[in-house]
């Protein structure tokens, strides 16, 4: 896990679900296969309805329609963020599209262990709601060591969730490097 | 201590655990299904090497179901990929396509087999996996890596979540099913009231409930994001388990009880008897009103089927309100498991088969599987794909779950399902029911 975070903000809104991360429709491409894979960047949060994408502006796609990745590095959310089915993709996608880290309210748990164990993104939670606070564009610095987040567009410093027991497997980088270090899996 | 609490301390190697902690636990059943098998298996390839044995072959379950009646190329090259994989690791408990063996719905799969046995810990790669937790077991949804890992070892790590109590007290009156008293919790708390905890169902209403019921309960728990349902074993459990444990190496088990003194996070208290049949409006699970509030909403569809409505009491139910009937909409029948598609042929309402009584009042009845819970390809049995409004006996009804986006899905219970498809308008069963 990189100790500092940086890079513009993407904010989205509430039970943002993993059809509106990435529809069903794309999950038939491969993970693997380079010129297969970057198709998860182009789709990613594709499917978030027109007025919401990219708060508090709502015609911002994430990726433009011909790029594989986006400008964007650090998604903010509010409730119950990734919520929906137990696709794997969800953080894939963006972590494919470019984002290092999501700020949000809360998460439905599958979403939030998919994140940490794939080692595909860095989900903090935060203490109060940062939608409103934080615009689309905005300069964002995330220290992930200090659990804190800073606007550098307003000059406003916001104080998030410890990671707590998990932050030893985004150190790790995923849950299979996890388990060597505790001797469960051999080297 | 609770009874999820005690299992996960169980499986830990700890004597006690307290909500909050993070541990590594030992996994007695990972099942998994041919739309996230593939994947995992490809996760465990390039963890373990393409050679590597999995951690316990009489532990693993495949049960391919989701994508199973359909010409979709990719569809059967993941069934492929599972059959070749069973194969190469001499695999006991692969349930193949197109043979005797074959299933259909993974969760209720799992109980029939009975690979659901109190006590013990069961993960699988599907969020509804919580189903198994009417068991007396703890049971819960997780990614492909997740899933890989486990494969690879056996292991897994958990946050141990807190409990939310929901007491169910009262005698359950005919018109009522578990169905309603599910989504009238989930109405209540929302699609994220659980979110990291566990919820446990207690009071004599649950215990009267058949295995099959509570089965109902327990697949809903993710609907309000909780990590696990779990009811508390009883002689009902036990008398399901031996049944189907018999002359196999699963027929022993501990059962675990929650302590006198266990604390919950919440709880939250509700007398059944007072209690009036619900559906969740479109689009979300927790969008809940009384069937009265929207009774002669116009619909197009009945749909009875998953794992969720799909068991040989949600259609016996069903027949009980069709029987000498006609419905007035298309309405479709599917059985979740190739058991319970044979039942349909033996089991009597009034002297008639279910089967008998679904064709006399003019529905479709399918071949078990996922079929169009999920939507699925676009020849999938049931989907939707126009404007339909559909009344389900399934779980989810966010836009486009079961085949189109323009859709639009009410969550129901069986009864009251086969009660709007006689009048093609959603109608309270107390109407039709004698
Ligand atoms: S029947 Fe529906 S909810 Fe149940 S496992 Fe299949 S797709 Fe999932």
């Amino acid at each position: 896990m990189k100790p500092l975070i940086e890079g513009t903000a993407y904010v989205l809104g509430d039970h943002i679900d993993t059809d509106q991360i990435i529809p069903a429709e794309h999950l038939v491409y491969s993970m693997t296969l380079p010129e297969e894979r970057r198709l998860y960047g182009r789709y990613a949060l594709s499917a978030v309805p027109p007025g919401q994408q990219g708060l508090p502006f709502g015609d911002r796609p994430l990726t433009q329609p011909d790029a594989y990745t986006s400008d964007y590095r650090i998604v903010i959310g509010g409730d119950n963020f990734g919520c929906g089915s137990s696709r794997e993709h969800a953080p894939f996608a963006l972590q494919v599209a470019g984002i290092e880290a999501v700020v949000a309210s809360s998460y439905a748990r599958i979403f939030y262990r998919n994140a940490i164990d794939g080692g595909f993104l860095v989900p903090f939670e935060t203490r109060g709601r940062l939608v409103e606070r934080i615009r689309t564009g905005d300069d964002l610095l995330l220290d992930t060591k200090a659990a804190q987040l800073t606007n550098r567009t307003t000059g406003e410093t916001f104080l998030l969730d410890p990671l707590g027991d998990v932050a030893a497997i985004l150190e790790a980088g995923n849950v299979f490097e996890y388990a060597r270090q505790a001797g469960l899996m051999p080297r | 201590m609770t009874i999820t609490e005690k299992i996960l301390a169980q499986h830990g190697g700890r004597d006690r655990v307290a909500p909050g902690e993070t541990m590594w636990i030992d996994v007695d059943v990972l099942m998994t299904h041919d739309v996230c098998g593939p994947p995992t298996i490809g996760i465990f390839q390039r963890e373990f090497g393409v050679d590597a044995s999995v951690w316990d072959r009489d532990k693993l379950v495949i049960m391919p179901d989701h994508y199973i009646f359909t010409t979709n190329h990719h569809a059967n090259r993941n069934v492929d990929i599972l059959r070749a994989f069973a194969k190469e690791h001499d695999l006991p408990h692969y349930y193949d396509v197109g043979t005797d063996r074959y299933k259909g719905v993974c969760h209720i799969g799992l109980a029939e087999e009975g690979f659901n046995r109190p006590g013990i810990t069961l993960f699988g790669t599907d969020s509804h996996t919580c189903t198994s937790g009417a068991f007396g077991l703890f049971s819960t949804g997780v990614g492909n890596t997740d899933a890989a890992l486990i494969m690879g070892t056996g292991k897994i790590w958990v946050k141990v979540p807190a409990t939310m109590r929901f007491v169910f007290e009262g005698e359950l009156p005919p018109y009522l099913m578990a169905k309603d008293l599910i989504l009238a919790a989930i109405g209540d708390i929302g699609t994220d009231g659980a979110t990291y905890r566990t919820l446990e169902f207690d009071g004599e209403a649950v215990y009267d409930l058949s295995m099959e019921e509570r089965m109902t309960l327990c697949n809903m728990a993710i609907e309000a994001g909780g990590k696990n349902g779990i009811i508390a074993p009883d002689e009902k459990t036990f008398a399901y388990v031996n049944e189907r444990t018999a002359g196999t190496n699963r027929a022993d088990y501990t059962p675990v009880y929650g302590d006198p003194d266990a604390r919950y996070y919440s709880e939250h208290v509700y007398d059944v008897s007072t209690m009036e049949p619900v559906v969740a409006k479109p689009h979300a699970p927790d969008n809940k009103a009384a069937v009265s509030e929207v009774a002669g909403t116009k619909l197009d569809r009945a749909y009875v089927g998953s794992c969720t409505g799909g068991k040989l009491e949600d259609f016996v139910a069903a027949a009980r309100v069709l029987q000498g009937q006609e419905v007035v909409i298309d309405t479709f029948i599917v059985p979740a498991t190739t058991e319970v598609g044979r039942q349909l042929h033996e089991v009597t309402v009034g002297g008639q088969t279910l089967f008998d009584i679904f064709k006399a009042s003019g529905c479709q009845v399918g071949k078990s599987s996922c079929a169009a819970c999920l939507g699925g390809p676009i020849d999938t049995f049931g989907r939707t794909h126009g404007t339909e409004v559909v009344i389900s006996t399934t779980n989810r009804n966010y836009p486009g779950r079961m085949g189109s986006k323009q859709a639009a899905v009410y969550l129901a219970s069986p009864l009251t399902t086969a009660a709007s498809a006689l009048t093609g308008v959603i109608t309270d069963p107390r109407e039709v029911l004698v």
